[in-house]
């Protein structure tokens, strides 16, 4: 019964456990932030009783969502204190700050104005209304830009020197640290993929009123926002996600070969699917040869370090390449891959068959399709994500040259008062409550999608308040 | 004082404004929360509270947020400390709070399940509030530390002595005296809900002076903190009495039937009562007890670095007025009472 008495592990499970719930919330309250503001436009614009009647439903999921996403995320930014400790006495100098930044600059920003959403249609202008769904959704993007930060300075730390007693980070340049190696490609990443996620969630909705063969109007018209949405982030997503790649590649070494299961210095192919020996320290599978080094180089035959090579180097020293979870990580990298291409795929059919003469409406293969696609960006997320933060194991802050000597280990960053069985009661208590969060959103949700939109009624406009 | 430069003791007093802009603002949403199931008779009045603090609630708990995150940016030692040493505790708080937050958004979407939600709401805003004061009265009167400042006590049962329940009691009974404040002046008047919350008000306000009193004389004879002379010494006598002066003044405002000066005076008592609480701890921020290995938590070894401290002043100066403006525009586009017309929204 090791496990149960490992403290550190268990801490981990907790935190991926508790990280990973949260992370289908958020993101997708992000992407459906942007589809509800582009509704309430639409109204405003219009004035027409049907978009009225939409941008109420999309207020009611969004908001379904978007607390599950807040009393969720109170347990992320208490983690780092109650599970952490040590990792937050070592940090505290610099990632302390962007969680309190969050908080003021973007939190209040979204919470007030949500209210205003939800509570406000009849107390503010139209106008007023329309700029609060906007700044909900912006304040909802500056979180998450904080929050990566956060994240992304864990993976590549920068403007920070090690204290002369080796006790603790120190910055030195804030501005180093913010605009850290990898911000810029994980926040767009991130950030696009979750504009993804909505626009799939909205088009899921339309096709399941289709296939039902009611409320058509609003169908097609969330159908083709949703498909619009969808084709320019899925396109965008080429760019940030070679970018993204390309960060991984020229600053977290071992993460990129942990994701292609290169143990040895080699010339990575690129895999479709695959298969890590970890055992033999070998990766096996259908491949291009020499596809992945093209991606990465433009030149089909260039090398790239494995993991022993890797834990030569003095800077990854720590790194035990027979102890890493090497075939996992390919695992995760692959499948978000494949799940990518299923998006890509979705995007196309839907903004081909919805606009023009919308023959979607008579296509009941792709209205099914489109119904489950939302899978597709939800696996690509969690397993994007595992591929990140699984990937830079054994830090939890990453060695990197532009910090020189501040990393940690994930297993020195744990509360040394916080004991195992205290861990197990709190596991066991996220899993009866997140269970009864999770039935209870889907219930809600459910319900909003069953009952639809309200009839469209000249009344209906006159209540939501006018000039 | 020696080690305590400008920006750290401009922290210490940002914390402790943050911390008493939570215990203000979400104070009176959890004591409302509290009361519900005992104060609302009827659906409507249920609703009426839930409505009342509908808009305003997840806004206030940002608070929390934002005094956590300030508590770890400038002072990590002390974050790192509490938060793992009251590990079960804190857990505690972090579950009333979310299902606190769900059941208040599902309720009314949901009557199959309205039981359910009416007694989550009820838990998850009587955790909090009964906790938040024990977990202030642990750092107050010492906890066992290691000498890298780990708690060495018993899990969650060691936090619980006979001082600490009381500070938790004080601060219950100071969250719930908002909230009855809160929906006295926020309930349509004449009304039964108002007058019930009115009745209950004067109550918990007057018990509240009374555990105020037991409180101070056992912190002040019980614990042998040793606390600054000087403006710290004058500062504390100030904001005891101004304690004493606003709940007075909050009983008299209810009396007269000024339920909206009765809040606000109930609501500068909170905000004195934090500053008696920093005024008694500054400079430290965690106390070791006797039997300790480690030394007390405070300003001079916990403080941040100066070029964070002074980045974090100046995200601070950029954002603190875009916070105060949201609540502003916020509490003004939901103010005045509530009408039936407001249930339907």
């Amino acid at each position: 019964m090791d496990i149960l008495s490992d403290v550190a592990l268990l801490s981990r499970i907790q935190f991926a456990g508790t990280v990973a719930f949260h992370f289908l919330f958020v993101p997708l309250s992000i992407g459906l932030g942007l589809i509800l503001a582009i509704n309430e436009t639409r109204y405003y614009k219009t004035r027409d009783p049907e978009d009225a009647a939409a941008t109420r439903l999309w207020v009611k999921i969004f908001t379904g969502t978007f607390v599950v996403g807040v009393a969720t995320g109170i347990t992320m930014e208490f983690s780092f204190g109650t599970n952490w400790a040590n990792y937050s006495r070592f940090v505290g100098d610099i990632f302390g700050a962007p969680l309190a930044a969050e908080a003021l600059l973007a939190f209040f920003l979204e919470s007030v104005f949500l209210g205003v959403l939800v509570f406000g249609r009849k107390k503010v202008s139209p106008k007023f209304y329309m700029v609060s769904a906007w700044l909900v959704w912006f304040a909802s993007m500056l979180s998450a830009l904080w929050i990566l930060i956060a994240n992304s300075w864990m993976q590549t730390p920068a403007g920070a020197v090690l204290a002369s007693d080796g006790s603790r980070a120190i910055l030195n340049d804030f501005f180093a640290a913010a605009l850290n190696p990898s911000i810029f490609a994980r926040y767009t990443h991130t950030v696009n993929s979750v504009l993804i996620m909505g626009a799939f969630v909205a088009m899921a909705v339309a096709a399941w009123y289709l296939l039902k063969d009611r409320n058509i109007h609003f169908a097609m018209k969330t159908m083709r926002i949703g498909a619009t949405v969808a084709i320019i982030t899925s396109c965008l997503m080429l760019v940030f996600a070679h970018s993204s790649a390309m960060v991984v590649v020229n600053e977290q070494p071992t993460k990129f070969a942990m994701m292609e299961g290169m143990y040895e210095t080699e010339t990575p192919p690129l895999y479709l699917f695959g298969w890590v020996d970890q055992e033999g320290q070998k990766a096996g599978g259908l491949s291009i040869p020499g596809g992945t080094s093209f991606l990465a180089t433009g030149d089909w035959n260039a090398t790239f370090p494995g993991l022993n090579d890797l834990a030569k180097d003095p800077m990854y020293s720590e790194l035990d390449p027979a102890n890493l979870p090497v075939n996992f990580v390919f695992q995760t990298y692959h499948i978000m891959l494949a799940m990518y291409v299923l998006i890509m795929i979705s995007a196309i059919l839907a903004i081909f068959f919805s606009y023009g003469k919308g023959k979607i409406r008579n296509m009941k293969w792709l209205q099914r399709l489109l119904l489950i696609a939302p899978l597709f960006p939800f696996i690509a997320t969690q397993t994007g994500w595992i591929t990140a933060e699984v990937g830079r194991q054994p830090w939890v802050v990453y060695p990197n040259a532009a910090a020189p000597g501040v990393s940690m280990l994930t297993d020195d960053a744990i509360s040394v008062s916080v004991t195992s069985v205290e861990l197990l009661i709190t596991m066991l208590l996220f899993l009866v409550v997140y269970a009864l969060l999770l039935v209870a959103w889907i219930r809600i949700m459910s319900g909003f999608i069953k009952k639809g939109p309200e009839p469209a009624t000249e009344a209906l406009v006159e209540s939501m308040g006018g000039e | 004082m020696e080690g305590i430069t400008f920006f750290s003791g401009l922290w210490f007093c940002l914390v402790a404004v943050l911390i008493a802009g939570y215990f203000i603002l979400d104070g009176f949403d959890l004591g409302a929360g509290v009361l519900y199931p005992f104060i609302a008779k009827t659906k409507t009045e249920k609703a009426v509270i839930r409505r009342s603090i509908g808009p305003v609630w997840d806004g206030n708990e940002v608070w929390l947020l934002t005094a956590g995150g300030a508590l770890f940016a400038a002072f990590p030692p002390a974050y790192a400390t509490t938060f793992s040493g009251f590990y079960l505790a804190i857990m505690l708080v972090l579950f009333g709070l979310i299902v606190r937050a769900v059941s208040l958004e599902y309720r009314v979407h949901d009557e199959k399940w309205g039981g359910l939600w009416n007694l989550l709401f009820f838990l998850g805003s009587l955790l909090p509030a009964l906790l938040f004061g024990v977990a202030i009265g642990n750092v107050y009167a010492g906890i066992p530390m290691s000498a890298l400042g780990d708690y060495t006590g018993f899990p969650l049962f060691g936090l619980i002595t006979p001082f600490t329940l009381l500070c938790g009691v004080l601060g219950l009974l100071m969250f719930m005296a908002a909230g009855a404040s809160w929906i006295a002046q926020k309930a349509p008047k004449p009304s039964e809900l108002q007058e019930r919350a009115a009745k209950i008000r004067t109550i918990l306000q007057i018990c509240t002076l009374g555990v105020f009193v037991i409180v101070t004389v056992y912190a002040l004879f019980g614990i042998n903190l040793e606390m600054l002379g000087g403006l710290a010494a004058i500062l504390r006598y100030l904001f005891a009495a101004l304690f004493v002066v606003a709940l007075i003044a909050a009983i008299f405002f209810g009396k007269k039937g000024n339920d909206l000066f009765s809040f606000i005076a109930q609501s500068a008592s909170a905000f004195v009562l934090v500053g008696l609480f920093a005024a008694s701890m500054f400079p430290n921020l965690v106390i070791a007890s006797a039997n300790s290995v480690g030394q007390n938590i405070t300003i001079m070894n916990a403080a941040n670095s100066e070029l964070t401290l002074m980045w974090m002043t100046i995200i601070t100066c950029v954002g603190l007025p875009l916070v105060l403006l949201y609540h502003v525009i916020s509490y003004r586009t939901f103010r005045g009472r509530l009408t039936d017309e407001d249930l339907d929204y």
